[in-house]
């Protein structure tokens, strides 16, 4: 049985840092523009079909892990510059509306362009060995995603804790019109934010195609959703909370599928939709936060 | 709060009848149109209008919750979804029950209510489902009411895909009686539109535009904010209910992916073009996204291009978001309307 269970919290590990790695761009660009961004579920689709276009053209593998950090950087940063620069300054629920039109068009943009066809995607066969260590196996592709999560996920923090631009970043977020009197670059900033989580959400799209194996046009709803409740769960606007939810939300997903009868597994999304609106209501600063901001 | 609005204090007593005359005459009118079209028109030409009129009939129901009262629900299509469901197995022929809903109980499983029936415990549904959820959900304000809401959409659908015994899962429920045609769409227009109007221009409607301008200062003269927005949109879910169940028996088919997020997006859009509260707006946007859909049909399956009315629809709400966020009429309706159906405000 505890075998049984230490395997569920590998898988769940590794569902986890997908989730983290896409809800801390998603908390990022919430932190400095208060936009619950749902187009950020569709650059995840833009880096795995971006990846799989470099890897038949023969692009070598560490290549398209880097080249899918900067497609999904410019993605993002282009979404920004277009549609989001324009809006400041409008209502919450403008900007909200906004960003679903902006998921709209991408994603019929990709059905338009790619047509809503399954297409496989499948990392070398050495990624996809399984590695066992007492009794609890994983395959390379699970190693591979939580120790790449942890390393950019230190990279990013280093960036955000220790950087000038980091600074600028959290004074952004702090008191946007504050910072543009101290003198930061503000759009320039919100831009740097914006190209920072999209690029995790690209390469995010690179890891979770090779861990499902399949990829399609309309494949970015679910982890952008998912991103947000591991945002809520952890409290929308933190980094750290990004993170722990990302990581919570992958295992309570997996042990709640692992540990209860099977005929309640594909309650699953049900089951994480219930959770956010009661975290919604009961905690709406999320579990790791003191600060509050009006929710409810 | 729109200049349309009037004073009421301010009111000359006038023939009240006149506003009424006018109404019943337009609707009379409206329907000899209807009587006409519909010995002209083709099969698929009907369904057109039928679908045309319900998706006027969401587009104003929606303006009552996300317009007037100003909360931001993508809840619809799970209201419609209820409202569907119901009214389908309900509805559904008893032969056919027996073999496909294994779920059901006895009583149930032996009956098969009337068209009318069925619709209308469709909506007593998607009320009591509406009332419930929004006792918890209506404190969630702004974009996380919208996230809430958009929850809800994949809520009912899991227990749509799930629930073997009563749904049929994902396969859906196929072979509903088709009982709805354009007389009973035309005529939940005609009501909703009559309802939501009266509504707007009556005192709990004022309150509704008091709680969206400002909640605080609304209760502060005595508005009971938490009540009015939950019968907003408890009324909202009623509309969307009965939609859901004529649709249910326009298409006669109901799967869980039929009323998804892709709705709710287009309600909203609707919405937001007409503009915010305003039933006019929402009127002609409900008309013209509906027509625009169906007429690129043709050239997304001849050419295969799939997606392009609703990257259309997208495109179209970031340019009125961008350059006319008030929608195009803001939250009034065109002046000569008022003053055409309420003839006592103009001297």
């Amino acid at each position: 049985m505890s075998q049984y269970l230490f395997q569920q919290l590998v898988n769940g590990l590794s569902l986890g840092s997908l989730y983290a790695l896409i809800a801390i761009g998603f908390s990022m660009i919430y932190g400095i523009v208060r936009l619950i961004n749902f187009a950020h579920g569709d650059v995840v689709m833009v880096g795995a079909f971006a990846s799989l276009a470099m890897v038949q053209a023969g692009v070598p593998w560490s290549m398209v892990a880097m080249l899918a950090l900067v497609i999904g950087a410019a993605a993002g940063m282009t979404i920004e510059a277009a549609v989001f620069r324009p809006m400041r300054g409008a209502s919450q629920v403008t900007g909200f509306i906004a960003t679903l039109a902006v998921s709209v068009l991408i994603q019929n943009g990709a059905l338009l362009l790619l047509s809503g066809q399954q297409r496989t995607f499948q990392f070398p066969a050495f990624m996809r060995q399984r590695v066992s260590l007492g009794g609890v196996s994983a395959s390379m592709t699970d190693v591979a995603i939580i120790v790449l999560a942890v390393v950019l996920i230190a990279v990013l923090l280093f960036v955000v804790y220790r950087t000038r631009l980091g600074t600028a970043m959290r004074a952004t977020s702090e008191n946007l019109l504050a910072a543009r009197l101290m003198g930061v670059p503000v759009n320039r900033t919100i831009l740097a934010a914006f190209g920072m989580g999209s690029a995790l959400a690209g390469i995010a799209g690179l890891m979770w195609g090779g861990k499902f194996g399949q990829i399609d046009p309309l494949m970015g709803a679910a982890p952008g959703l998912k991103a947000f409740i591991a945002c809520v769960i952890g409290g929308v606007g933190s980094i750290g909370g990004a993170l722990l939810g990302g990581y919570l939300l992958g295992m309570a997903e997996v042990l709640f599928v692992g540990l209860l009868p099977p005929e309640y597994a594909s309650y699953r999304d049900t089951f994480v939709f219930l959770l956010l609106i009661v975290i919604l209501l009961v905690k709406p600063s999320g579990l790791f936060m003191r600060h509050v901001e009006e929710r409810a | 709060m729109s200049k349309n609005v009037p004073d009421a204090l301010a009111l000359p007593q006038a023939r009240p009848l006149a506003g009424g005359l006018r109404l019943a005459a337009l609707v009379a009118l409206l329907l000899a149109a209807l009587w006409l079209a519909s010995s002209v028109l083709s099969a698929y030409g009907a369904t057109l209008a039928a679908l045309v009129c319900l998706n006027v009939a969401l587009a104003v129901s929606l303006q009552l919750t996300n317009g007037l009262t100003g909360m931001f629900s993508l809840g619809h299509p799970a209201f419609m979804m209820i409202g569907a469901y119901v009214a389908a197995v309900l509805g559904y022929p008893v032969a056919r029950k027996s073999t496909m809903l294994s779920g059901l109980p006895e009583a149930l499983a032996a009956w098969q209510a009337p068209f009318v029936v069925a619709v209308a415990l469709g909506a007593v549904a998607a009320g009591v489902a509406a009332w419930l959820i929004g006792l918890v959900v209506l404190r969630l304000k702004g974009h996380y009411l919208a996230v809430a809401t958009l929850g809800l959409i994949v809520i009912v659908q899991g227990l749509a895909l799930n629930w073997q015994g009563i749904t049929r899962g994902g396969s859906g429920l196929s072979g509903i009686p088709r009982k709805t045609d354009i007389w009973w769409c035309a005529g939940l227009m005609i009501a909703v539109l009559v309802i939501v109007w009266r509504l707007k221009f009556s005192s709990l409607g004022r309150a509704m535009m008091a709680t969206r301008e400002d909640q605080l200062a609304a209760e502060c003269i005595g508005v009971r904010t938490a009540r009015v927005k939950l019968v907003a949109f408890v009324l909202g879910a009623v509309m969307a209910g009965i939609v859901g169940a004529l649709m249910a028996h326009l298409i006669t088919v109901v799967t869980p992916r039929s009323y998804g997020i892709t709705l709710a997006f287009n309600l909203v859009v609707m919405v937001v073009i007409g503009g915010t509260g305003s039933i006019t707006g929402a009127v002609i946007a409900a008309v013209a996204i509906t027509l625009m859909g169906e007429g690129l049909k043709p050239l997304e399956e001849g050419m295969g291009l799939y997606g392009l009315s609703q990257m259309m629809v997208a495109l179209a709400l970031v340019l009125v978001l961008r350059f006319r966020p008030q929608g195009l009429f803001g939250s009034g309706e065109p002046g000569w309307l008022i003053r055409f159906f309420r003839p006592e405000l103009s001297r």
